[in-house]
C-alpha cells in the first residue's frame, strides 16, 4: 500500500460559515501546531503517527465505552441494571476489566503451537485497526486518501478471519477448531454478499474512494430529504444486506458462531486468558467499529448532516452519532435473536443474501440509467426497483423452508 | 412475512429497554448490601435453641432428649446431656454442637421438638473465613432468647406459648393432687427412641 | 462434552463422535452428581427423606414432595383433609409454570439469545419462588408436604398474592411469545430437530411434555386423577411433529392451563386443617407392605415405590426419574443432527442433573 497521508488541507468550500469551518479544520489545526517547527520529512512523519495515535486511541476509548454501553445496554433490556458497582453508575467498569484482563495470567496449553497461539491476536488486532485508515470520520478527517479505499477496506477486514483460523488452530482444542471452521466458512460465505451490498452504492457513486462516494450523498431534496443512499431503494436493499453480511462478519449475534457460547465453550478464545483474551476482545470491537464506520460512509451519508440547518455541527460529530446508532443496533440485534446454525447460516448468505444482492445490482444499474425519468415515468421507476427483490424473498427455497411455519396444536 | 417475528421480538426488547427506566415492574433488581428485601415470617435458615429468663444456658428449653439428633436427615446435631455430680441426667444439654457446613435448613428437629426448644433462625450473613470451627456451633452460640424468636416468627411463637402455657396448667393441676415432688410433666413424644440411637461420630474438627 | 460445559446443565458429559459438526455417535455418561439418594432413604426415617426429595429436580421440590408424601400416604393409608388437597394442587400447578418458564429460558439461552429471555423466565420465576418462600420457609427446598397434609397453613395474604401472581402470568406469557416464538430462527433451529416418534417414546418409557410433543395423550393428571384434579377443568395440548419446536409449545401451552386450574383452585379452595389430625410427626412407623405413587410433575412421571417392613425407615425406596427416563433417548434424538442441534435438543428433554444421578 503505498499511501500518503493526506497533509494538504483542501480550500474552504464557498459559502461555508466561519464558525462551522474552524470547527471543522479544529484537530488538523491542532496537529498542525504541534508539528509546526519540524521541517518536511520529519513534519509528516509526525503528522501520520499523530493521525495513527489519535483514531488508536479514540477507537480504544470508544472500545471501552462500547462494552460498557453494551453491558448497560443488554442489562436494561433483560430488565436489570447492568454493571453499577465500579465508579459512578459503573463508569470505571471498563478500567476495572482492564486492570483484571492485565492482571490475570496468561495460560498458554502445553500442546499449543506456542507462535501461533501467540501471534494470532497480534495479527487480529492489527488487521482490524488498519482498516480504520480509509474511513472518513469528517469533511477533513481522511487518514489516508486511497483512490480504491473500498476495496483496500475489504481486503484488510478479510483477513481478520485467518487470524481466527490461527487461533483457534494453534490452541490445539476441538472446540476451538470447530470454532475455526465455522469462522472460515462464515467468512466464504458472507464476503460474497458484502461486497455485493456495496457494489450499488459505487454504481450510483461512480467511485471507490470513500471521500468521493460520501460527497456523492452530500445535498437535499426539497431541503430536507437528505440524498443518503439509503433512502434510494437500491441502496436501502444494499443497507439491510450489507447489516446482515456485517453482523456475521463481525461475528455478532445472531452469527456469532465461532465463538457460540452455548456450543462451543468460548469457541476460538477458549484457550485464551489474560491480555490475550483482551486483544481477542478488542478486535473484535474494533471490526464491529470499521464495519459499522463503513456502514455509514456508504449508505448513511457519512459525515453529512440530515438537515441543512444542522450543518453548524462539525461533521466529526455527526459520523460519531451515526456511528454510536449503528452500534447500538448491533446490541440491540443481539439482546434479541436466538443463534443460527451453521448449515443455516451458509445456506442463508447463499441462497438467500447473493441472489439478493445479484438482483439488486441489476436494480441499481435500472436505478442509475432511469435518474432522468419524469412524471408518470417516475411511478414506473419506483416500482421496478421496489418490486424486484420480492423475485428473490418469494421465491421457493428448496430444504430451507421445509415446514418452517407457525404452528397450531390440537388439545386432547 | 419472513422476518415479521423478528421484528416483533425487536418490538418487545425495545419495549422492555424503555420501561425499564421508569416501570418498577421491569427492573426488578435489589441491590442487596444496600437494599434489602423484607424475610418473610416463615423464613428459615439454621436452627437455635431458646431460652427462657436472662440466663442464656441455665434457661435453655432443650432437656437433651436427644429426639432431634436422631431425626436430623444429615445428622448434623451432636448432644451430650449433662450430669449433676451423683450420675443423674439434669436434663440439660452438657455438649449440644450444630454442624452449620451440614445442616441443610430442613426444619425437622423443630419439628419433632417435644419442648418447643429449637427453633429456626433467620440469620443467614454468615459467611466466614474459617471453615471448621467457626461453622461448628456449640451451645453457647445457639443460644438466642425467647423475646428474640417472638421478633422472628410472632405467629408461631404465640402458639408456642400457648401450648406452653397449657402444658403448665396441666402439669400444675397435676401436681396439686399429687406429690409436691412430681416429676414436671410436658406433652412428651409417644414415640421418644427409648432405646438410645447409635451416637453418630463426632463432627470433624 | 461435558461435565464442564455451559450447555449441559449440571454435571452432565455426552461422549459425541463428530463427523464435521455431524453427530455420529453419542453417549451420555451419568453419575457425576451421585449422592446414595436412595440407599439415604432406607437409611432414614420416612420424614426425614422429605427434605432429601426437594434435592432430586430442585425447580420441583414441592411436586418431588407431593409425589413421596402421597406414596407413603398410599403405603399407610392415611387421609388428608381437602384443603390440603387444594393447597397440594395450587403448588404443583405454581411448580409447573415455575419449571417450564425455566426451561423455556434455558431452551433459549442454548439457542444463544443472549439470556434475555432467560431473564424474563427467571424475572417471573423469582415471583413463585417468593410465593414458595414465603408459604413454606425455603425458595426451592421447599420440604413443605407432610404424610397426611401439609406442614403450614396458608394464610389468606398468601392466597391472594397467588391469586395476583396468577393474574399476571398470562399477560408475562403474552409477552415472551411475542418475543420469541414467531421467531424465525428459533422456527428455523427447532422445527424438525430431534424428532421423537410416538412409538419410541413410549417404547422407552417417556412421560410428561415430552411424551405428549410426541401426540400421545398420556397426562397422569387425566390417567390416574390424583388429587383433586378431576374437580378442574383442563386441556392436554398435544404436539404433532414430536420436535424439539413442538416440545417448547406443548410446556408453553400446558402453563396457560396451569393458570386455568390455579383460578379454578384458588376459587374454590376450602377452608379447614391441613394436617390430619392423626398424622404423626414422630415415631411414624406404616405397616408393612409395597406402594408405588406417582404423580404427574412437570418434566413427566415422578414416582416413588416403597416397601416397609414395619420399622421406621423404608426397607426399599425407589426414585422413578423423570429426568434420566427421559434422557436415555438422547442419543436417537440427536443422531444425524449437528452439534448445535444436539444442544438444544438436550435443553428440550429438560433434565435435572440432581434427579438424573441422585
Amino acid at each position: 500500500m503505498s499511501a500518503s497521508v493526506s497533509v494538504l488541507l483542501p480550500p474552504l468550500a464557498a459559502g461555508q460559515v466561519g464558525d462551522s469551518a474552524l470547527l471543522e479544520r479544529l484537530p488538523l489545526m491542532a496537529r498542525d501546531l504541534l508539528t509546526a517547527g519540524l521541517s518536511e520529512p520529519w513534519r509528516w512523519l509526525a503528522n501520520s503517527l499523530i493521525t495513527i495515535g489519535a483514531v488508536i486511541v479514540i477507537f480504544a476509548s470508544l472500545f471501552a465505552l462500547l462494552t460498557l454501553v453494551e453491558r448497560k445496554v443488554l442489562g436494561r433490556v433483560q430488565n436489570r441494571p447492568g454493571p453499577n458497582r465500579t465508579g459512578w453508575g459503573g463508569i470505571l467498569q471498563p478500567l476495572a476489566d482492564g486492570i483484571k484482563m492485565l492482571t490475570k495470567e496468561d495460560i498458554v496449553p502445553r500442546s499449543a503451537d506456542r507462535l501461533l497461539h501467540f501471534l494470532a491476536p497480534v495479527t487480529l488486532l492489527a488487521l482490524s485497526v488498519i482498516t480504520f485508515a480509509v474511513i472518513p470520520y469528517g469533511r477533513h478527517l481522511v487518514p489516508v486518501e486511497l483512490d480504491a479505499a473500498v476495496l483496500y477496506f475489504f481486503a484488510a477486514g478479510a483477513a481478520t478471519e485467518l487470524a481466527i483460523f490461527m487461533a483457534g488452530w494453534s490452541s490445539h482444542n476441538k472446540y476451538s477448531l470447530l470454532a475455526a471452521m465455522r469462522a472460515l466458512a462464515q467468512l466464504i460465505s458472507y464476503e460474497l454478499p458484502l461486497l455485493l451490498a456495496f457494489v450499488p452504492v459505487i454504481m450510483l457513486a461512480g467511485s471507490l474512494s470513500t471521500t468521493a462516494i460520501v460527497a456523492a450523498q452530500g445535498g437535499w431534496l426539497w431541503n430536507f430529504i437528505p440524498q443518503w443512499h439509503v433512502l434510494t431503494p437500491p441502496g436501502f436493499a444494499g443497507f439491510v444486506i450489507f447489516m446482515v453480511a456485517a453482523l456475521a462478519e463481525s461475528n455478532r449475534s445472531p452469527f456469532d458462531l465461532p465463538e457460540a457460547e452455548s456450543e462451543l465453550i468460548a469457541g476460538h478464545l477458549t484457550e485464551y486468558s489474560g491480555f490475550k483474551y483482551a486483544l481477542f476482545f478488542m478486535a473484535e470491537y474494533f471490526g464491529m467499529c470499521a464495519l459499522s464506520g463503513m456502514a455509514v460512509t456508504l449508505f448513511l451519508g457519512g459525515w453529512q448532516a440530515p438537515l441543512p440547518v444542522l450543518e453548524f455541527v462539525p461533521s466529526y460529530l455527526w459520523f460519531a452519532a451515526k456511528l454510536l446508532l449503528v452500534l447500538l443496533g448491533f446490541i440491540w440485534i443481539r439482546a434479541t435473536f436466538p443463534r443460527l446454525r451453521i448449515d443455516q447460516l451458509t445456506r442463508l448468505a447463499w441462497k438467500f443474501l447473493v441472489p439478493l444482492a445479484l438482483i439488486n445490482l441489476g436494480t441499481a444499474a435500472f436505478w442509475s440509467l432511469t435518474h432522468d425519468w419524469a412524471g408518470p415515468m417516475q411511478l414506473v421507476r419506483w416500482g421496478g426497483v421496489s418490486l424486484a427483490p420480492s423475485s428473490d424473498v418469494r421465491r421457493p427455497r428448496p430444504g430451507h423452508q421445509r415446514g418452517i411455519a407457525p404452528r397450531t396444536y390440537r388439545y386432547a | 412475512m419472513l422476518g415479521s417475528g423478528l421484528i416483533q421480538g425487536l418490538a418487545v426488547t425495545a419495549k422492555n429497554f424503555v420501561k425499564s427506566f421508569h416501570d418498577p415492574a421491569r427492573l426488578v433488581t435489589v441491590e442487596y448490601p444496600e437494599q434489602k428485601t423484607k424475610l418473610p415470617e416463615n423464613y428459615r435458615n439454621f436452627p437455635f435453641l431458646v431460652y427462657d429468663g436472662d440466663q442464656a444456658i441455665d434457661g435453655l428449653r432443650c432437656v437433651a432428649c436427644k429426639i432431634c439428633e436422631a431425626e436430623c436427615p444429615p445428622q448434623c446435631i451432636y448432644i451430650i446431656p449433662d450430669r449433676d455430680e451423683k450420675g443423674r441426667p439434669t436434663k440439660k444439654p452438657k455438649v449440644f454442637d450444630l454442624d452449620i457446613s451440614v445442616c441443610m435448613s430442613c426444619q425437622i428437629c423443630v419439628e419433632v421438638c417435644p419442648f418447643d426448644a429449637i427453633k429456626m433462625d433467620q440469620h443467614f450473613e454468615i459467611a466466614t473465613a474459617e471453615r471448621f470451627n467457626a461453622l461448628l456451633l456449640h451451645r453457647e452460640d445457639l443460644a438466642k432468647s425467647d423475646a428474640y424468636f417472638h421478633t422472628l416468627h410472632p405467629t408461631e411463637a404465640a402458639q408456642v406459648d400457648a401450648v406452653l402455657a397449657e402444658a403448665k396448667r396441666r402439669t400444675e393441676a397435676k401436681a396439686r393432687p399429687a406429690a409436691p415432688a412430681a416429676v414436671p410433666a410436658t406433652p412428651t413424644a409417644p414415640a421418644a427412641p427409648a432405646a438410645k440411637p447409635p451416637e453418630p461420630p463426632p463432627p470433624a474438627v | 462434552m461435558g461435565p464442564h460445559h455451559p450447555s449441559t446443565h449440571g454435571v452432565f458429559r455426552m461422549m459425541v463422535t463428530l463427523d464435521g459438526e455431524t453427530v455420529v455417535k453419542l453417549k451420555p455418561v451419568f453419575g457425576y452428581l451421585h449422592r446414595n439418594h436412595e440407599k439415604i432413604g432406607e437409611n432414614t426415617t420416612y420424614l426425614a427423606s422429605m427434605p432429601y426429595t426437594d434435592r432430586l429436580d430442585y425447580f420441583c421440590s414441592m411436586t418431588n414432595n407431593w409425589a413421596y408424601a402421597l406414596a407413603v400416604e398410599q403405603l399407610a393409608g392415611l387421609p388428608v383433609p381437602e384443603r390440603a388437597e387444594y393447597l397440594r394442587v395450587i403448588l404443583a400447578e405454581l411448580t409447573r409454570l415455575l419449571n417450564h418458564t425455566c426451561l423455556a429460558g434455558f431452551l433459549l439461552q442454548d439457542t444463544g439469545a443472549s439470556g434475555t429471555p432467560l431473564m424474563y423466565a427467571f424475572r417471573e420465576r423469582e415471583k413463585i419462588l417468593d410465593l414458595f418462600e414465603s408459604l413454606s420457609g425455603s425458595r426451592m427446598m421447599c420440604n413443605y408436604q407432610r404424610f397426611g397434609g401439609c406442614r403450614i397453613d396458608a394464610t389468606p395474604e398468601w392466597l391472594a398474592a397467588a391469586r395476583q401472581l396468577v393474574n399476571g402470568y398470562n399477560a408475562f406469557l403474552d409477552e415472551y411469545e411475542e418475543l420469541i416464538t414467531g421467531n424465525e430462527i428459533l422456527m428455523a433451529r427447532t422445527q424438525n430437530v430431534g424428532v421423537l416418534s410416538p412409538a419410541l417414546a413410549v417404547n422407552a418409557g417417556i412421560t410428561g411434555p415430552m411424551l405428549r410433543a410426541s401426540g400421545v395423550d398420556y397426562d397422569l393428571r387425566k390417567v390416574d386423577g390424583y388429587g383433586y384434579y378431576p374437580r378442574f377443568e383442563f386441556r392436554i395440548p398435544l404436539g404433532d411433529h414430536g420436535d424439539t419446536y413442538d416440545r417448547y409449545m406443548v410446556r408453553m401451552l400446558e402453563m396457560r392451563e396451569s393458570i386455568g386450574i390455579l383460578r379454578q383452585a384458588l376459587d374454590r379452595i376450602p377452608e379447614g386443617p391441613v394436617m390430619d389430625p392423626k398424622a404423626k410427626i414422630r415415631g411414624f412407623k406404616p405397616k408393612p407392605g409395597e406402594h408405588y405413587g406417582r404423580i404427574e410433575g412437570p418434566k413427566g412421571e415422578i414416582g416413588f415405590y416403597l416397601i416397609s417392613d414395619g420399622t421406621a425407615n423404608p426397607y426399599r425406596y425407589r426414585v422413578r426419574p423423570p429426568s434420566l427416563i427421559n434422557l436415555t433417548i438422547l442419543e436417537d434424538l440427536c443422531l444425524g443432527h449437528t452439534l448445535a442441534d444436539a444442544v438444544i435438543i438436550l435443553g428440550s428433554i429438560d433434565i435435572v442433573l440432581g434427579e438424573v444421578d441422585r
